[in-house]
């Protein structure tokens, strides 16, 4: 791969470390008396309110439609996030010291199921909690009411609007994958570690 | 026959007609529509979701708090309690705020606030702080204003009827409080008609630039006069404080007559920089005084009482050169330093001019020695040597003047109930305006500092009449606000008023709306009977004291069934409101309780004391309707008989549930 191909795709991969660092996406919830909003940003290893105590308050809530809290250390995914977030920087990090096409599509691909998978348990998390309600102790019952937002847009649940976005996180993970497959795209005719393989 | 019946009853029914017409004539007076100008309506008009772009604070008068309104609407914003005990949210009755009314008298439910007083930085109102008087026994209150809440009192020794307070030097170092009655000092048991020999009036500078930690610093000894209002000098009268008094007649029977005799009273000017010098050289005496200061605690929202025993009180004849008297007439009340710091007015209310003083001049009279007379160590300067001008027939009854920072001057006509116009240095009257009815302070936004915000002035009126639909004999005193960023003052808008506002105050919203807590955080509340989280409530005995330890969130307290109170217990239920949320409240009142409730605040705890008089099943709820499921906030406390084996049981935490375990296990 040219110098330039390997440059990008060693970006692409600090973009990555940047993730970790960073909410990568928000959930806010506004409602007639809530004209202020109260939001919610999930990281790589936690869910944390916007303000300083607004997640309290939108478990707080959540309990009248006998929603699970919603904790960090309930979400299993996120024990495992950094780590998947941190590997795919360091392969992308090897990738681009190798200068091999072949690797740098491995990394791509591994980072596309990653994405796919992600967004996929981010779906069903939000599932897990709008459906999956203790009814028993539910103070509000709505029937056929259930509460899970969208992935990205807004949806009105009873009297919240829920909108929810990708924030810088995911924009840093989608531009780091963007990188990756224009490194690879420039690369397509050009031979293997064709110039800082020079010594070799 | 006929005819002349005829003609004398039409001379009748015409003479009665000219009569009516006359009548008619007579009773025509001004309305106030002719003084409504057409676009009155939009100006004042706060659409839904706006806000205002003034905070007004008036003081309460009788009512003994504050209330803060928005101009120009006119809306009510708030009642902040200060002097008198407010049930409606338990301030002067729980146990956490009962101090802050402590005295050396006891306990007093009640006080007469006048005078609020913003916080200056540079001569300018910064939004700091409020504070306000109570008259009738002498303390000052300091408000916070990112909580609106009374921080703060501290009683005056040596002085009754705190009227002339609580006004602020530039900087807020000092506060000041004089003595409306002079009185015995100490007080004794002396004959009233020795007046003019023993009764003396104080003037006390208090420090208020550090939160809690207001003290008298010193009290300067005055002949025994009745000291009714003051200033502070500003930029080139920095360092200086001018009070007016009356009664220099030294009169202690029908002051309404026998006080209105001489046809000059005096405005004292006070160089309180000298004053700290005296203090420093150790001029100053020190006197057993005794007063309380009460003050709360930051963090355990607990307010404290401490009694302090001394204060140092200056004599005159000690100290030269610290006070001097303008003679003023007549009966001044009012005394106003303009923008610049240079012009001294006084409203002498039973005078036929208004008279203003030269900073100047005075300072010139002194080096020169222009004294008329010395009264127990005071020169009294020549009238002629300070007088700068006088403003000639402006109305009847002269009280107050503030400025608009555009080089004239406004004052309140009581008897003649208007409000005059008129500029500085020239001293001619360029625009009146009626008010209905007799006008006694008015204010605009920082109408008494260096910087005013001259868009608006309100008109506190002391009588209301037919302003408003009739309530009775006993109606809601009337404010009035006028537009005065033109040439000619015009009228916008009546609004009733709470109490009976003597002075107000007024600041631009920007300054303060920004800095408001929304919240107290429920991790640095230190309360020792706080409870932070659910499990954490219970119920504990010592003796003949019960204590409860609860929370509050919505929509529920936990515990909320309690058991094992016996009659001749002594309950305390110390509420927290665990809410860490914008105006989520809470509140809390028990059946049968002689206090009455306890509004919380997010993160806060406040403490009902209970007696159960009788054996039953009394029900708690929240009184702040606080959510969906408010009605379902409630809970059962249980009382049995004294000696009853009822154990104590409270249903939250495990510690209270193996309770209830061992309790089961006992019957």
């Amino acid at each position: 791969m040219s110098k330039l191909s390997r440059m990008l795709l060693a970006l692409g991969s600090l973009l990555l470390v940047g993730v970790l660092w960073a909410p990568i996406w928000r959930i806010h919830l506004i409602a007639p008396q809530y004209p202020e909003g109260l939001g919610m940003e999930i990281r790589a290893d936690r869910v944390h309110g916007r303000e300083e105590h607004d997640l309290e308050n939108i478990n707080e809530l959540n309990h009248y439609i006998g929603m699970k809290r919603i904790e960090t250390e309930e979400i299993p995914v996120l024990r495992i996030m950094p780590w998947v977030i941190g590997g795919l920087a360091v392969f992308g990090g090897v990738a681009a010291f190798v200068g091999r096409r072949a690797l740098a599509w491995a990394w791509l691909g591994t980072f596309a199921v990653a994405g796919i998978v992600g967004l996929g348990e981010f779906w069903w998390w939000e599932y897990d909690y709008g459906h999956h309600l203790d009814l028993e102790h539910a103070i509000i019952k709505v029937p056929g009411m259930t509460y899970q937002p969208p992935i990205i847009g807004e949806k009105q649940l009873l009297n919240f609007t829920a909108a929810s976005w990708p924030a810088i996180g995911a924009l840093l993970a989608g531009s780091a994958f963007l990188l990756g497959a224009a490194a690879i795209y420039l690369a397509r005719r050009a031979p293997n570690r064709q110039v800082a393989n020079a010594g070799d | 026959m006929k005819t002349s019946f005829k003609r004398s009853a039409m001379l009748a029914v015409a003479s009665i007609g000219a009569i009516g017409i006359l009548y008619a004539c007579a009773t025509k007076g001004a309305t106030t529509q002719s003084l409504v100008s057409g676009d009155a309506a939009s100006r004042v008009y706060v659409a839904p979701g706006s806000y205002d772009e003034f905070y007004t604070f008036m003081s309460g008068g009788y009512s003994g708090q504050v209330s803060v309104y928005g101009l120009p609407s006119g809306r009510l914003l708030k009642l902040i309690p200060v002097f008198s005990q407010f049930p409606e949210d338990g301030y002067g009755y729980n146990e956490e705020t009962k101090p802050m009314l402590q005295t050396t008298y006891g306990f007093l439910p009640w006080d007469d606030s006048h005078h609020p007083e913003l916080s200056q930085t540079d001569g300018v109102p910064d939004g700091r702080w409020l504070f306000i008087n109570a008259n009738n026994t002498p303390r000052i209150a300091r408000i916070d204003l990112t909580r609106f809440e009374t921080d703060e009192i501290i009683q005056i020794p040596n002085s009754a009827g705190g009227h002339a307070s609580p006004f602020t030097t530039p900087n807020s170092k000092y506060v000041v409080s004089a003595t409306r009655f002079s009185v015995p000092i100490p007080n004794t048991d002396v004959p009233i008609d020795s007046y003019k020999k023993n009764f003396k009036g104080t003037l006390s500078f208090i420090t208020a630039d550090q939160p809690g930690k207001m003290d008298i610093a010193f009290q300067i000894l005055m002949p025994g006069y009745n000291y009714d209002l003051g200033h502070a000098g500003k930029g080139p009268s920095d360092g200086w404080f001018f009070f007016t008094s009356y009664n220099s007649e030294q009169s202690n029977t029908k002051l309404e007559e026998n006080a209105s005799q001489n046809d000059k009273d005096f405005v004292a000017a006070v160089n309180y920089k000298r004053a700290e010098e005296c203090v420093t050289q150790g001029k100053a005496a020190s006197r057993p005084s005794d007063y309380m200061h009460n003050w709360i605690d930051s963090t355990s929202r607990i307010a404290k009482s401490e009694k302090k025993t001394s204060v140092k009180m200056i004599d005159p004849q000690s100290c030269p050169g610290i006070v001097y008297y303008l003679p003023t007439p007549k009966s001044p009340h009012g005394v106003d330093v303009d923008p610049t710091g240079e012009y001294i007015v006084a409203g002498g209310k039973l005078a036929t001019v208004i008279p203003v003083h030269s900073f100047t001049k005075m300072q010139k009279a002194i080096a020169d020695k222009a004294f008329e007379k010395e009264i127990d160590g005071i020169p009294v300067l020549k009238y002629d040597a300070v007088m700068a001008g006088e403003v000639q027939k402006p109305g009847l009854g002269p009280l107050h003047t503030e400025f608009d920072g555009k080089g004239y001057a406004y004052t309140s006509m009581f008897i003649s109930s208007e409000v005059v116009k008129w500029k500085l240095g020239t001293w001619e009257v360029v625009d009146r305006i009626p008010v209905y009815y007799s006008i006694g302070h008015l204010m605009i936004p920082g109408g008494d500092s260096k910087k005013p915000w001259g868009k608006y002035l309100v008109a506190m009126n002391k009588i209301t009449k037919d302003r408003y639909l009739p309530t009775g004999p006993e109606m809601a005193q009337s404010a009035q606000l006028i537009d005065i960023s033109g040439d000619k003052m015009k009228m916008l808008l009546d609004f009733p008023t709470i109490g009976e506002p003597h002075y107000a105050q007024g600041l631009p919203a920007s300054i303060i709306k920004d800095k408001q807590l929304k919240y107290h955080k429920l991790a640095e509340n230190t309360n020792p009977w706080v409870t932070k989280s659910e499990n954490d409530g219970g119920i504990t005995r010592t003796g003949k004291r019960v204590d409860i330890k609860m929370i509050a969130i919505r929509s529920h307290f936990a515990p909320d069934n309690l058991e094992g109170v016996q009659v001749g217990d002594t309950v305390y239920f110390h509420v927290t409101n665990i809410e860490q949320d914008w105006d989520i409240l809470h509140g809390f009142a028990v059946l049968g309780a002689n206090t009455p409730e306890l509004i919380l605040a997010p993160g806060e705890t406040r403490t009902l004391k209970w007696i159960p008089k009788g054996p039953g099943v009394y029900p708690f709820y929240c009184t702040d309707f606080c959510s969906a499921l408010h009605q379902e906030m409630q809970g059962y406390i249980r009382v049995s008989p004294a000696g009853s084996s009822v154990k104590l049981m409270a249903n939250v935490s495990k510690k209270s549930q193996a309770q209830i375990g061992d309790a089961k296990k006992g019957q």
